[in-house]
């Protein structure tokens, strides 16, 4: 009966409860780590807010008090909101390839909605999660391997990953299949599936290469031996491992990076950022950084676990994760383990939508963390 | 407790099982990053340093800045001034070479000219290094290019250094010029300044002579650059070592006052301090601006320079041979007075005959000279005196008394392409012709044609070693840096004292004394007269159909067939000072131009000399100890 009625309070929890309730260490963590991210944008500068710091700082706080809101909001409405979010973010997606297309521009990654710039392809990373948690909540363990049961959430996960590489936007299609490919192995997708799957993975390389575009043949060919042209699309992999390495044990010192503040690093205060932390502060910096984002998904993984209902412990580990892909994804190109492909590195690299969509994650993942006292019935559909 | 069912804590499990699971692998990922950052930064971090450095830090080599040439009193000769110039940098040029130097034309004029040649130079030159389009601009346009260079990428504005000759074409033979570095440059020359763009070396003269004196050592600026090759900042700059300043002996006065009387003539005029052999003036003309060179000289003005009959590119100084003519009659007096014939004397008739062969005497319409000895021989130039000393002393004494005079050699002044000159010898004549010496030659030798030719500075030297009897050489330097520079041990000449002062009194008498041949152009004020020799050099023979004709007057001739105008001099008469010798051209006219150049010339050379100026101002015994005497 305690348990009962201790739920039964949970769901009618009071606004300073929750306020109360949200895991301000993690918060306190995230400000950490976006503090050493403005730090970096004022070395970047040569000492300066503008042009970046500043904007960034601004950004931040509005994502933070969005952080907050969202987590406010009851688990349940992010269920019930799931799917209408993924479809209004599929119809977005849609409308930016179409209009890339029609309007004969090769790349188009932007909708401009009146004042507004957004990125349908962001927006997607977060509502698939929501989505195929949602649909995965409602599965039993041996139901999602059943073929036709596993062709939903396959469809759920393609037709965007798709639409974003027709962008084209490798990356972010390949976060949007990491994404959903680690949501459906925790849900209990059987080894049957995967195992043959990885091998096919492997088996299809030489077809996927027949279908790149050939600035993105291109930026294997160069990763694979960027001395070959070390001047022309070498030189970002290049010069980006001499920031890293010149870098040392303990860095030049803060804002005494060479390689940024002399423009050989291609954008520095984007994607390439994570160089001039490398560059200025070394390797115990690095390693520093890496332990704090290291935290943040133990942080969401034990989020996860505490979650009582399946959809918060898959909506959980799905932000967690999608927040890890980037920072594998990002370190790994700027350092040369993969080809370059245009990721940001979540809190620290300058941009809004990045920013902003990190953010929202997190957000939802505290919501979670708020509510994980809420159960949710298998055949719930949220609030309704 | 409907609403947990047994299937939701089985895929609990499997969820726990999983994540744990993927835990693992995003540990893995994480070890692979820090792996990553090791190998980058403890394991390989000095050499990516090394790499970080060399990107950032480029060499630029400093030309030091060039020695200068300043005359025997300090003035500048040859100097540097500010170069306000224009470079341009073609991996920088964002719009690409043609469309920047179109930006700059609209700016500054810039000639066609101009144009290719940037373009030339760009092609030759890597595509960083900075290249000159327009140099020795006036402040005004600097200053619109600085303005508008937001616009202009890979434009940079710089000061340099140019090489300016003030005094522009009248010492252009004694200081040459510089100019850009040339493929044939680079041969046998691996200093690395030659491969700076718009670097100037020596090519002619002084400037080419003492070329590695005046050039300097490299200088060295390490600057940070960023990663278009801008230059940030400069991190340590090395000036280099400045060339060393050349002092001629050169007196720019005398210079100047020399080349002005030379005017355009083609002619050659050298004065000799008479006590050690230092050059005073040193004048070839016509001269040319050797700052055009500098600059760039184009393909007009050039052509112009070489097609020129006057020859204004030759220093016809120290390259030009010429048949001394009767200038040389000094040397073979010299040679009868030690050598048993100073009484010699001759009744001249206007012609002598030797074989088959009629000798005249320059004076044969006349009538000839009558009784001659050998002062008076001297003074009236008499061909047949000194026709039939020849043929008493022989060409072996000839040869010799000339050689110790200086004449047949090289002077060793220190410029580049002195000829040497020929004084003729038997073995010569053997050896060049593979037939035996004649005694017309011999003749013909004697009153300084023939074979015999001497340079203007050779004959300078003639007369300042008869005026001093001492073995004196030109010299055009006094030190380079500050280091003295090594003059010969000159020597007491190895003829009598009787036989000098008998040439210098008939060299006086040239002069001096009416009936002299030189007399109508002598120096009258008091204290500063000179001594001299006249003579004229035949261009062409003179037939005995010219003589028939009385076609032999030089005004009939054409210029080019004219003879050439020489004459040696030296003052003042007591205790020399100054030696002079000196060449016009086809310019042999009854009015002597050329001794009057000489005898303007000598007369200035002593007039600067302070001891010999007049008080500006009575000297009273009141303002005795405070005002010294001017000058």
């Amino acid at each position: 009966m305690t348990t009962r009625s201790y739920a039964a309070a949970r769901r009618t929890l009071s606004f300073g409860d929750k306020l109360l309730d949200v895991n301000w260490g993690l918060v306190l963590l995230i400000t950490i780590i976006a503090s050493a991210g403005f730090a970096m944008l004022y070395s970047v500068a040569g000492g300066s807010f503008h042009p970046w710091a500043l904007p960034q700082m601004v950004r931040f706080i509005i994502g933070l008090i969005l952080l907050i809101a969202i987590a406010m909001v009851d688990i349940r409405v992010w269920m019930s909101l799931a799917y209408p979010l993924y479809g209004a973010a599929l119809l977005l997606l849609l409308a930016t390839t179409i209009m890339g297309k029609v309007g004969g521009l090769g790349a188009q990654r932007w909708l401009e909605l009146g004042p507004l710039q957004i990125q349908p392809s962001e927006l997607m990373k977060i509502s698939l999660v929501l989505a195929l948690s949602r649909y995965l909540h409602g599965q039993p363990v041996e139901d999602i391997s059943k073929p036709l049961k596993l062709l939903i959430p396959l469809a759920m996960i393609g037709v965007p990953a798709v639409l974003v590489l027709m962008q084209p936007n490798l990356g972010t299609a390949m976060i949007l299949c990491a994404d959903g490919a680690s949501l459906l192995f925790l849900a209990g997708l059987s080894w049957w599936w995967i195992l043959p799957t990885v091998g096919a993975g492997v088996a299809a390389v030489p077809i996927a290469w027949r279908f790149m575009h050939d600035y993105q043949r291109q930026r294997v060919l160069t990763f694979l031996n960027p001395s070959s042209d070390a001047l022309g699309a070498g030189w970002n992999i290049s010069q980006a491992e001499i920031a890293v390495g010149s870098g040392g044990l303990a860095g030049k010192g803060y804002m005494q990076g060479t390689q940024s503040r002399l423009n050989f690093l291609p954008e520095k205060e984007t994607d390439f950022i994570w160089t001039v932390l490398g560059e200025e502060f070394g390797f115990v910096g690095c390693i520093a950084m890496l332990l704090l984002f290291a935290v943040v998904i133990a942080y969401g993984i034990r989020i996860a676990m505490a979650s009582r209902s399946q959809f918060g412990r898959l909506l959980a580990t799905g932000i967690t994760l999608n927040f890890f892909f980037y920072i594998m994804i990002n370190a790994s190109m700027v350092m040369g383990l993969i080809p370059v492909v245009g990721i940001p590195m979540p809190l620290i690299s300058y941009g809004g939508t990045a920013m902003l969509t990190v953010m929202v994650g997190f957000g939802l993942l505290m919501s979670v963390h708020v509510h994980r006292q809420v159960e949710i019935p298998r055949h719930s559909s949220g609030l309704m | 407790m409907a609403i947990f069912d047994r299937k939701d804590k089985s895929r609990y499990a499997t969820f726990t099982r999983r994540t744990l699971l993927m835990t693992g692998g995003v540990n893995v990922v994480f070890a692979v990053l820090a792996g990553r950052l090791y190998q980058l930064q403890i394991l390989h971090g000095d050499e990516f340093m090394t790499r970080a450095e060399e990107n950032r830090v480029s060499q630029r080599l400093v030309a030091p800045l060039r020695g200068r040439i300043l005359d025997r009193f300090g003035v500048e000769l040859a100097s540097n001034r500010r170069n306000y110039r224009v470079l341009i940098v073609k991996e920088q040029a964002a719009e690409g070479v043609d469309a920047a130097i179109e930006t700059i034309g609209k700016l500054i004029y810039l000639s066609d000219h101009q144009r290719e040649k940037v373009k030339r130079d760009i092609a030759n030159n890597k595509p960083f290094a900075p290249v000159p389009v327009a140099e020795n601009l006036s402040w005004d346009e600097f200053a619109r290019i600085n303005l508008h260079l937001p616009y202009l990428p890979g434009i940079q504005p710089d000061v340099g250094e140019t090489r300016a000759y003030p005094y522009g074409p009248e010492l252009s033979h004694i200081l040459g010029y510089v100019a850009s570095v040339s493929p044939e440059d680079m041969k046998g020359d691996d200093d690395p300044l030659l491969d700076i763009p718009g670097f100037r070396i020596g090519k002619r003269g002084i400037e080419k002579e003492f070329e590695a004196d005046i050039r300097g050592k490299a200088g060295a600026s390490r600057v940070e650059v960023n990663a278009y090759g801008r230059v940030i900042r400069e991190l340590g700059h090395d000036a280099g070592t400045p060339g060393s300043d050349v002092f001629l002996t050169i007196d720019q006065q005398v210079q100047q006052f020399a080349a002005q009387r030379l005017g355009n003539e083609s002619a050659a005029c050298a004065v000799l301090d008479v006590s050690n052999g230092d050059v005073i003036s040193l004048v070839s003309s016509p001269g040319y601006d050797p700052n055009a060179f500098n600059v760039g000289i184009s393909q007009a003005e050039w052509n112009a320079l070489t097609t020129d009959d006057h020859k204004p590119l030759i220093n016809k100084v120290i390259t030009g041979e010429y048949p001394p003519g009767s200038t040389f009659k000094p040397v073979l007096a010299t040679a009868c007075m030690d050598n048993g014939l100073a009484d010699l004397q001759v009744n001249c008739s206007g012609s002598m005959t030797l074989g088959n062969n009629v000798f005249h005497c320059w004076s044969w319409k006349k009538g000839g000279h009558g009784h001659v000895d050998l002062k008076r021989g001297i003074a009236v130039s008499c061909d047949i005196f000194f026709y039939e000393a020849a043929k008493r002393l022989g060409i072996d004494k000839i040869h010799d008394t000339a050689i110790a005079m200086g004449l047949g050699g090289k002077t060793g002044i220190e410029l580049p392409g002195e000829r040497p000159g020929l004084i003729p010898s038997r073995e010569w004549k053997l050896k060049r012709f593979g037939v035996p010496w004649q005694q017309g030659e011999t003749l013909n030798t004697g009153i300084g044609q023939g074979y015999v030719t001497a340079t203007p500075i050779q004959l300078a030297t003639l007369a300042a070693r008869i005026a001093s009897g001492n073995a004196v050489s030109p010299r055009i330097t006094r030190y380079i840096g500050h280091n003295d520079q090594p003059r010969p041990q000159i020597n007491r000449l190895p003829f009598s004292d009787s036989a000098l002062a008998a040439v210098q009194q008939g060299m006086n008498m040239v002069a001096n004394v009416p009936g002299g041949t030189a007399y109508a152009w002598r120096i009258t004020q008091p204290g500063f007269e000179m001594a001299g020799k006249t003579g004229t050099a035949q261009v062409r023979r003179i037939t005995r159909e010219d003589r028939a004709t009385g076609h032999v007057g030089n005004a009939n001739q054409p210029w080019k067939l004219r003879e050439h105008a020489l004459f040696i001099a030296y003052a003042p008469v007591q205790l020399p000072r100054y030696a002079l010798g000196i060449i016009m051209e086809h310019g042999a006219t009854p009015d002597h131009p050329h001794v009057q150049m000489a005898r303007d010339i000598l007369l200035f050379a002593q007039q600067r000399d302070p001891v010999k100026l007049p008080n500006a101002y009575p000297v009273n015994a009141a303002d005795r100890g405070t005002n010294k005497v001017r000058g």
